[in-house]
């Protein structure tokens, strides 16, 4: 399937509901539907073989997804918070193409071969000139590329994913039902347009109908206030997200009596921000979901009713699944296996597999990742309760070998994050000549707490070899701004500090 | 008449306006119609002369999933119509909706 057929079903089922904006003014899908299809024709006699985006959230982001797909060309969201010199790297990448920019850009990037810029209001002059030719049909080839992705680069050169359109399609319908929003529901997008929850954020509103309200770029007292004056139903946020946001809600007391569901991803969450949440919240149902950019976003979720089933209970099994991403969706496969590839028994930590039509693992200029069986081996390590709930344990990349001991950091950062006083924690590997690696932590805390203190803390819960042997205080730790922790930077800021 | 299916691959009926897509494919060939008389494949004519059977007129609604448990075939309604979906003279049942929770 192809993403302008999900537009045209939305389109055909759906015109008069209000797409994208406020209810009063905002875009019905018909409207979405034939700007798209306007801008796709500009596209596409536009030069270059992609279109590219780097803005913040705006109306020409779903414009630009759906127009890019009508015009048959990749749709290249780039980030635009990277240093003028990556940026401009990236945008190279690009090439051939046309470019999509909020203000400034042009002046940061400078020109660039065979990359023509198109500002973000002449974009949506295009879409909405009443003169402009629509595009005839929604797009075509479900096998070509809909979407690329260059990854956060936390541990090295940027790589393109890519996403078809079948990866992409397949993730929605069978993960979405289509028109099956109620017609009062509506959706804050606050991610930005080149994260995959951004791309899945429009997809998934699209086909079930649910209205978007955007969020320029995500600010707390913001995001608090549109929820409240948009009668906001559903949100998605990143750890990081929503600690501020609780600060904001607990601080005036008065809620956010409209919100039905918030979902979270995209980083492990602190065990006492969700606890948190749930006691500032009391209607709300949380969502944890665990994905990737190379498997077209979610692919496990841990819904409402777990949540529930977990705070109630008290069996530390079940109680244990609040931690978890819950349970594989039922159209793909999941699989935990060790070095040499083979599935470990249930409970057993590995590396975490993923089969399924929405999986690309396919990056631009490097071919598949996957097996010859279809497995997307995401480096991610991980492993599977009796009832099949998905544990998460962090990158394999991050595991600490000490003295020939593998340590998973999330293991430690967990049992450190429990402590009453510790906010933010973070723990890592670095060079040491007796074990090979030792292990290290920074923290954030609320103050009142020693080094000896939060060590016996974790001694008292770990065997002492994951005992960080030193711990950072700090005033933050250092994330990018999807709410993943830059290991990398952290990690040669303590070698420095501690060697 | 009957069709090989592949996942991805269009149809649309004869008779009325129903268009699908297929999600899971039949296990085998298969005689597919919609409203009575076998779909054509998007983009080619459909023989003319043909009448909607009211034996199989209740409706394909737009986005609603079809399965067939004997072939394993599963199809996508991508456009509404008043024929309805059928292997031979099976009718189709409609799948039921198993949403899982909004995660984006």
């Amino acid at each position: 399937m192809h993403l302008g057929m999900l537009l045209e079903m939305a389109a055909d089922g759906m015109a008069d509901r209000v797409a994208l904006g406020p209810l009063a003014s905002g875009l019905t899908f018909a409207e979405l539907a034939s700007r798209a299809r306007r801008l796709g024709a500009a596209l596409e006699a536009r030069p270059g073989e992609r279109v590219g985006l780097i803005d913040l959230n705006s109306p020409a982001v779903p414009l630009t997804l759906f127009g890019s797909a009508i015009a048959g060309k990749p749709f290249v969201p780039i980030n635009y918070r990277l240093a003028d010199p990556q940026l401009r790297a990236i945008v190279a990448r690009t090439a051939p193409a046309t470019i999509i920019v909020g203000e400034g850009v042009v002046e940061r990037v400078g020109p660039v071969d065979g990359v023509e810029f198109l500002s973000r209001a002449e974009a949506l002059a295009l879409a909405e000139d009443p003169e402009g030719k629509e595009k005839d049909g929604w797009g075509g080839d479900a096998d070509e590329i809909a979407v690329l992705l260059f990854t956060s680069g936390t541990t090295g050169e940027p790589k393109a994913a890519v996403l078809r359109h079948s990866n992409l399609t397949e993730y929605i319908i069978s993960t979405v039902e289509f028109a099956g929003s109620a017609e009062d529901e509506a959706a804050i997008v606050s991610v930005p347009p080149y994260h995959i929850a951004g791309i899945s954020a429009v997809l998934s509103s699209t086909y079930s109908g649910r209205r978007v309200v955007q969020l320029e770029a995500f600010d707390p007292v913001a995001w608090v206030h549109i929820v409240r004056q948009e009668s906001i139903t559903h949100a998605m946020v990143v750890p990081t997200m929503l600690g501020r946001i609780l600060d904001i809600v607990e601080k005036d007391g008065k809620g956010l009596p409209s919100l039905r569901s918030l979902s979270y991803g995209g980083g492990p969450m602190p065990l006492p921000v969700i606890e948190r949440a749930v006691g500032l919240l009391p209607n709300v149902g949380f969502v944890n979901a665990y994905g990737l950019t190379e498997t077209s976003s979610t692919i496990a979720v841990l819904g409402p009713d777990d949540h529930q089933a977990a705070f109630a209970s008290d069996d530390p099994a079940v109680r244990a699944r609040l931690a978890s991403v819950g349970k594989p969706l039922p159209t793909l496969e999941v699989s935990i296996r060790d070095a040499a590839g083979v599935e470990v028994p249930t409970g057993e930590r590995g590396e975490i597999s993923v089969r399924g039509g929405q999986v690309s693992g396919e990056y631009l200029g490097r071919g598949t990742t996957l097996d010859s069986d279809g497995w997307f081996p995401t480096r991610d390590e991980g492993h599977l309760d009796e009832a099949g709930y998905l544990f998460v344990h962090g990158r394999l990349d991050d595991v600490i070998v000490r003295g020939g001991e593998n340590l998973s950091p999330g293991e430690i950062e967990a049992v450190l994050l429990e402590h009453p006083s510790v906010l933010e924690a973070a723990v890592v590997g670095i060079p040491n000549k007796e074990w090979g690696e030792q292990v290290v932590a920074a923290v954030v805390t609320s103050g009142g707490v020693t080094e000896e203190d939060l060590k016996a803390h974790v001694r008292s819960r770990l065997r002492s070899s994951r005992t960080p042997d030193h711990i950072q205080f700090r005033e933050e730790l250092p994330f990018n701004e999807s709410g993943k922790l830059l290991r990398r930077v952290l990690r040669t800021e303590l070698s420095e500090a501690f060697t | 008449m009957s069709l090989v299916t592949k996942p991805g691959t269009r149809y649309r009926s004869a008779v009325d306006q129903t268009e699908i897509i297929v999600v899971k494919p039949a296990k085998g060939p298969i005689d597919l119609r919609c409203g009575g008389h076998p779909v054509v494949a998007i983009g080619t004519e459909a023989p003319t002369g043909l009448t909607l059977d009211p034996a199989f007129s209740a409706g394909t609604p737009l986005g609603k999933r079809f399965a067939d448990t004997d072939t394993g075939l599963e199809l996508l309604c991508t456009k509404g119509g008043t024929g309805s979906l059928s292997i031979g003279e099976v009718i189709l049942a409609q799948k039921d909706a198993k949403p899982l929770p909004s995660s984006d």
